[in-house]
């Protein structure tokens, strides 16, 4: 490059000048991370969006089937709801851990996460095991198509993320507090609590407007 | 648009004579009914329109271009010129205008010939059901009792109410000489209005893809006196197998380039039960 | 054991078919035993194939775009001699299921596998040069998307030799596409091409916009982005926000084949018409995705060959990014004729319209930017010019298609075809060959034969106008699109002339390929050796050509817009003043990764065996994904060092040739 240009006090946000205006040059490593991962997430809320608004146009579509109103356990809900949030709160516990870089607090909040998750996946799938056992599968109609497609591409999100606890887990075991470990650790937190807002709009759109 | 006023008389000559290089073509440019005669006087005009702002664009920049080429010395080169506040403003105006215009010419002729509108005629609207099949049109004509397939008869200077529905793919109901085309859709009911003035035969064809025997799916509009299309009710009346449930499943079987027949008997509702085909028999 | 996969599956007895696949297997294996012959693999993993370096994965890119427009030419050229003999019944040389796969995979290739990666290429090529900085967001990220779209042209062009494509058009509406009407695997191989190549898009559109938005050089506000920038920017974003309603959308389409569910079937209270919606929601907006950065081509090339700063930039801003959001609300336009009602159909149409004042505005500032220009009519701007005066043909044609009562009589038409041929010929092709010959110096380092650059340009306008006019006109006739014959024989004429323009651009293609020959035989007579051969205006001429891999010695501090026009501006002695006082520093840049190209390979083997039923091998290419990722997960390596001399070695030494020396 023909730096003619340079400066000897040129600023480069790498080396710790604040950013926040647009011409202090490239972020820092971490928020170009935080940045990128959050349009990841962005796209997956479009992707849910075109499934919500399937859901929406299939919603009464049930072909002579079964309808929500019919299936939908509000007592069921409520409690994978729970176990939902209160994960998003163990999810924050971890955090505060790494910041700390405390290993059996964060231990300790990664379990806690994981067995909330586990219990929110068990009880989605014993829904879906009691709705295909009454006849009420994704086959009948355009109706149960939305429902199984809709929930459950929330729920495999919710299985992917707990595939990636463990691998965290694992890494702050193995690797420590690098960075790169912490980097990750900040995405997978940005991410579960991301599938909370979608189960929150999910819960709102499918079980209480679609229950009644 | 700037000149609305120098645009449309543009617009009337370059129609003119592109009707005329068409008259013996046949299709959108020889309309035989009002409602492809009004399409297609839309389509001159938002063309003529147009063509006074592109014409002009396009030999300007061609002008300009070779003008400041770079061995041209009576050209002055200004290295620097970036902006110009008025001409920013004209540059914004010039397509600003040429849509409103256009956008009013595409708002009020959206409305006005919407495809469910009945068409304003003296006489009452012949009503024809359509089902597209795998590759054949079939026509009921519920008042009459009749279905006839690939050969579509109608009374001329009398309006067609047509409803449509598909038994399995998608296809594109079409009848270029007489106008506007709509869908023919599963599970749907689409609504059009067209006439055909005068006594003829008019092409008509599935515009949209719809398997292997897509470019076979042709049909004959056939607009006759009021006189001929009673005898042509009489006479089908006599012929042909009845319509029931299964005749039509047969009749559904995927086949291609099928000669134009007729039907008697046409089961009443047989339309309705093709249109909704949860409401007859419960999915599995 | 494999599925639905048998020796049935091979072609034998359909000869026109066999051929092609002979020939390009033949092709490939010819490439493969070449490479192998000269003893090029090892160069070729450690250099190109593990790359990170967005130069290279540009390059990559445009080299796979290049393939697959021969291919999809080469499914161009078969139809119109389909249509132009094929008057009667049953008449051609292409019977039905083959001539519907032809025209599904010309338009599905010519789109996701032509333009979208001559367009990511171009954008990754050229982007992180122009902002000053040494790399993307994401190195190793952008090579997974480009092996992934890799995997999707792979498994597109194997339905070739192994099975079937689509014969659904190029966009696969159901309910055609759906188990019951196209019970074949050729749906499969398209949903599942698209869906692991759009993958890659996705993930490179994320790439590039973080890269946008947050690693400009210092100085580099948005106001000082290039227009390519600007553009570049537009396209991700529309990538980001659209192309995962395609994913869902074809989720849904492949859960309703695979698992019997009623999405869009006709039975089941499926809803037919909800794809045709969702597709296109994503698919207007992917229109602008490919013509917003052709637009940021155009706007750098006129600019740079007229000796001028690009006129109106603000508003070349507010235009791109109002075409950007405007994008969205457009969709409904494809499909008036489905009985939406009258003010549905109005505010589309209406809104559709409202896209064509900022196009217009654009045309206008690069009119503009000519104007007071001393133009030099080197071939870049001859595909400008060029596309300035067919670009605006198909924009008027467009709008013509947006007043319904209009599109009511040509949608599906020949018309159609005509028109967005004219824009995606005449705006993305032109686009992305001007860009080609604009850059290729920078990335070689030796410019492309003009000659042979003239005689293709000339002969891919003539032949444009050629193809395509007739077409509008046989729209106007009433002859609609995808006929595999057709009964009335005044339409023949047209079709022939249709043909021969196609021969005018098939010679047009052929003498791009002598260019390159051309051009690489004499290379070492057309060496850029200033890294300036156009004298430029941004950033990316201000580095040697090739640049080194790490960009820029050290990172520009840019103060305004045309940021290396400002840096040419200054005297001899300013420059060397400000030579003398630079500081290098050890650079750090990110080490080469096998993970891409590993991870396409389960990418392919998970797409086939899903495309066959093959379900042993879906888990085992799955697991091989997941561990792939879990080993770059673990990898301690991630940057290697470039020591601050041997980079001060290599810039100084540029400087002292081209930049601070007595003829700059």
């Amino acid at each position: 490059m023909t730096a003619a240009t340079l400066r000897h006090d040129a600023p480069d946000a790498a080396h710790g000048i604040p950013t926040g205006t647009s011409t202090a040059g490239p972020a820092p490593k971490r928020i170009i991370i935080a940045y990128g991962f959050w349009l990841f997430l962005l796209s997956d809320i479009v992707m849910f969006s075109a499934l919500f608004a399937t859901y929406a146009v299939v919603g009464k579509a049930t072909a002579g089937g079964p309808t929500g109103a019919e299936l939908f356990d509000p007592t069921n809900v409520a409690v994978e709801t729970a176990l939902l949030l209160f994960s998003s709160f163990s999810c924050g516990m971890m955090s505060l851990a790494m910041g700390a870089r405390h290993r059996t607090a964060f231990h300790g909040a990664a379990a806690l996460t994981f067995l909330l998750g586990l219990g929110f996946l068990v009880l989605e799938m014993r829904e879906f095991a009691g709705m295909i056992a009454q006849g009420a599968t994704p086959q009948r109609s355009a109706f149960l198509s939305g429902f199984f497609t809709l929930v459950g591409c929330h729920g495999a999100h919710v299985a992917v993320g707990l595939l990636w606890l463990v691998v965290m887990v694992a890494q702050v075991a193995d690797k420590g507090w690098r960075a790169t470990v912490r980097h990750r650790l900040m995405c997978f937190s940005l991410f579960w609590h991301a599938l909370d807002i979608i189960w929150v709009a999910l819960f709102t759109i499918v079980y209480l407007m679609g229950g009644r | 648009m700037a000149r609305p006023a120098t645009a449309l008389p543009l617009a009337t000559a370059l129609a003119s004579v592109l009707t005329g290089l068409a008259g013996c073509s046949g299709g959108v440019l020889d309309p035989q009914g009002p409602v492809a005669a009004q399409e297609l006087t839309i389509l001159m005009d938002s063309l003529g329109i147009m063509l006074a702002i592109v014409v002009p664009t396009i030999l300007a920049t061609l002008g300009v271009a070779w003008w400041f080429r770079a061995g041209n010395a009576r050209a002055r080169y200004r290295p620097d010129w970036e902006y110009s506040g008025r001409i920013e403003l004209v540059v914004w105006s010039i397509p600003a205008m040429t849509v409103l215009l256009l956008g009013g010419i595409g708002w009020v002729s959206s409305r006005d010939l919407d495809p469910p509108k009945p068409l304003a005629a003296a006489t009452r609207a012949v009503p024809v059901q359509v089902v597209s099949l795998d590759w054949k049109w079939l026509f009921i004509y519920p008042e009459q009792g009749l279905a006839s397939v690939n050969r579509l008869v109608v009374p001329a200077g009398t309006p067609v109410s047509f409803q449509l529905t598909s038994d399995g793919v998608m296809n594109s109901f079409f009848v270029p000489q007489l106008g506007s085309q709509i869908y023919a859709m599963p599970g749907m009911i689409t609504r059009l209005n067209l006439q055909a003035d005068k006594p003829g035969r008019y092409p008509g064809l599935s515009a949209q893809f719809s398997g292997a025997g897509f470019p076979d799916m042709l049909f004959t509009v056939e607009a006759v006196p009021r006189d001929a299309f009673d005898r042509w009710i009489a006479m089908a009346r006599d012929q042909g197998d009845a319509l029931d449930e299964a005749a039509f499943r047969r009749l559904a079987q995927p086949s291609r380039a099928d000669r134009p027949r007729t039907f008697r008997d046409v089961t009443p509702g047989l339309f309705t039960a093709v249109a909704n085909p949860g409401a007859v028999k419960p999915g599995p | 054991m494999f599925g639905k996969l048998s020796w049935s599956a091979i072609p034998i007895n359909e000869p026109i078919d066999m051929i092609a696949s002979g020939l390009m297997v033949l092709a490939v294996l010819g490439v493969l035993a070449w490479v192998t012959v000269k003893g090029h693999w090892p160069y070729l993993w450690k250099e190109w194939l593990t790359s990170v370096d967005h130069k290279r994965i540009g390059v990559m890119y445009v080299v796979l775009a290049l393939v697959m427009l021969l291919r999809g030419f080469t499914d161009a050229v078969m139809m119109r001699i389909q249509q132009s003999i094929s008057v009667g019944p049953d008449s051609g040389y292409l019977p039905p299921e083959h001539y519907n796969q032809i025209f599904s995979a010309h338009g599905t290739i010519m789109i996701f596998f032509m333009a979208m990666p001559f367009i990511i290429g171009l954008m990754n090529f050229a982007v992180p040069l122009q902002l000053g900085i040494r790399d993307v967001a994401f190195p190793t990220l952008n090579s997974v998307s480009l092996w992934l779209t890799a995997s999707g042209i792979l498994l597109t062009n194997l339905s070739l030799v192994i099975g079937e494509f689509a014969r659904t058009g190029w966009l696969a509406y159901p309910p055609l596409s759906e188990l019951k009407y196209s019970p074949g695997v050729g749906v499969d191989y398209y949903l599942w091409a698209l869906q692991i190549s759009g993958v890659g898009t996705l993930l490179s559109g994320i790439n590039l916009a973080t890269t946008i938005l947050k690693m400009r050089a210092p100085g580099m506000g948005y106001m000082r982005m290039p227009v390519f920038c600007w553009t570049s920017l537009a396209s991700n974003l529309l990538i980001i926000a659209a192309f995962p309603v395609l994913t869902a959308t074809f989720a849904m389409l492949l859960l309703d084949r695979y698992l019997g569910m009623h999405f869009f079937t006709a039975d089941g209270d499926g809803n037919p018409m909800m794809y045709v919606n969702l597709i296109w929601v994503w698919g207007h907006p992917e229109v602008y995705i490919l013509i917003l950065p052709c637009f940021g081509v155009f706007s750098e090339v006129v600019s740079t060959f007229s000796g001028k700063p690009l006129f109106g930039y603000r508003s070349m801003v507010a235009a791109t990014m109002a075409i950007c959001i405007l994008s969205f609300i457009v969709w409904l336009h494809h499909f008036f004729t489905m009985g939406a009602g009258a003010n549905v159909n109005g505010f589309f149409g209406v809104m559709t319209m409202i896209i064509a004042v900022p196009t217009g505005v654009k045309v206008y500032n690069w009119l503009f930017t000519l104007y007071g220009g001393r133009v030099r009519f080197q071939v870049p701007i001859l595909w400008s010019v060029g596309f300035m005066v067919t670009f605006v043909i198909g924009g008027m044609t467009g709008v013509l298609l947006a007043v319904p009562p209009a599109d009511f009589v040509l949608h599906n038409s020949l018309f159609l075809i005509a028109h967005f041929h004219n824009v995606i010929i005449g705006g993305v092709v032109f686009g992305v060959l001007a860009g080609y010959t604009y850059w290729f110096p920078k990335a070689f380092g030796f410019t492309l034969d003009e000659g042979w650059g003239k005689v293709s340009f000339w002969c891919w306008f003539v032949g444009f106008y050629l193809a395509f006019m007739p077409l509008y006109y046989l729209g106007m006739l009433g002859m609609t699109r995808r006929l595999q014959h057709y009964d009335d024989p005044s339409w023949q004429p047209w079709l022939i002339v249709a043909a021969v323009g196609v021969a005018f651009i098939l010679a047009g293609i052929l003498a791009l390929i002598v260019q390159l020959v051309v051009s690489i035989r004499t290379r070492d007579r057309r060496r850029d050796l200033t890294g300036d051969p156009w004298n430029g205006r941004t950033l990316e001429w201000s580095t040697p050509s090739p640049p080194p891999a790490w960009n820029f010695a050290i990172l520009p501090h840019v103060e305004r817009e045309d940021a290396y026009w400002q840096l040419k501006r200054r005297t001899r002695e300013e420059r060397v003043a400000a030579a003398k006082a630079l500081v290098y520093e050890t650079i750090h840049m990110p080490v080469n990764s096998p993970t891409g190209f590993i991870t396409a390979f389960f990418a392919v083997i998970t797409g086939f065996s899903l495309i066959w039923h093959i379900w042993w091998l879906v888990a085992l290419g799955l697991a091989g994904a997941l561990a792939t990722t879990l080993v770059f997960a673990w990898r301690d390596e991630r940057e290697f060092e470039i020591p601050a001399d041997a980079v001060a070695q290599a810039d100084r030494a540029h400087q002292d040739a081209y930049w601070t020396g007595a003829a700059p």
